[in-house]
């Protein structure tokens, strides 16, 4: 079976990483509260989605 | 080629998944709406809109057929007494999947599912659920007061938390 010949330095390794970085979740805005949310979803901040409140949010006392 | 439209398993045997979706299905018609994950909202969606049509017929054979899938005789009288009725001028597209989050523990996708023109009910109901929080939040805060004032009462030595219950 063919083996690695000689360890990578690593350098090497870092340089092989430095394309692998996760992205961000590209957000949009919550046209009621302005908050950043995940597009397509009910806001998490104020319950909105579409212009009505659709979610209970739960207010810290 | 029918590729990639077999639709979800959701990791259940066959009599399994039938027994969930018509637990799901009987519920929505009940509730109009409830919180589940994104594959079973989508996965229950045909089901519940069969069951729609079968409300709009509004037949004998159509409710015997209601009835042999529904978990509950009040489901199949609210699909044909006021859901069915409801959607007369509408064929199909009875329902609105939106999603809301993430489930703690294993992260799966949360959405609620809602018949449309449910609002109003919906309302209601959140209107009631948060008078009765707000009317147990006042509850716990005045037996606290009063549970506080008696432990004043006794002297104050002893912590307040452990009063109540020596008694
Ligand atoms: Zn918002």
């Amino acid at each position: 079976m063919p083996n690695p010949k000689r360890r990578h330095s690593q350098r090497r390794t870092s340089t092989r990483r430095a394309h692998d970085a996760l992205q961000g979740h590209s957000l949009s805005e919550c046209p009621n509260c302005h908050e950043k949310k995940m597009p397509h979803r009910a806001c998490s901040k104020c319950g909105y989605y579409k212009g009505r409140e659709v979610l209970d949010v739960e207010e810290k006392s | 080629m029918r590729h990639k439209v077999a639709g979800w398993k959701l990791g259940r045997n066959t009599a399994h998944r039938r027994s969930l979706l018509r637990n799901l299905v009987t519920s929505l018609i009940l509730e109009e709406r409830i919180e589940t994950t994104v594959p079973k909202a989508k996965a229950m969606r045909p089901n519940v809109e069969k069951m729609i049509t079968l409300g709009k017929r509004g037949d004998l054979a159509a409710r015997r057929r209601a009835a042999a899938y529904l978990m509950t005789s009040d489901a199949v009288d609210k699909l044909f007494d006021t859901i069915g009725p409801r959607f007369g001028d509408r064929n199909g597209g009875y329902l609105r999947i939106v999603r809301s989050g993430w489930q703690k523990g294993d992260g799966a996708e949360k959405a609620f599912i809602e018949l449309l023109g449910s609002e109003k009910v919906l309302d209601e109901k959140r209107q009631k659920r948060s008078e009765a929080r707000a009317k147990r939040v006042a509850e716990t805060k005045k037996a606290m007061e009063e549970a506080e004032a008696q432990a004043k009462a006794e002297g104050g030595a002893e912590p307040a938390a452990g009063g109540e219950s020596k008694e």
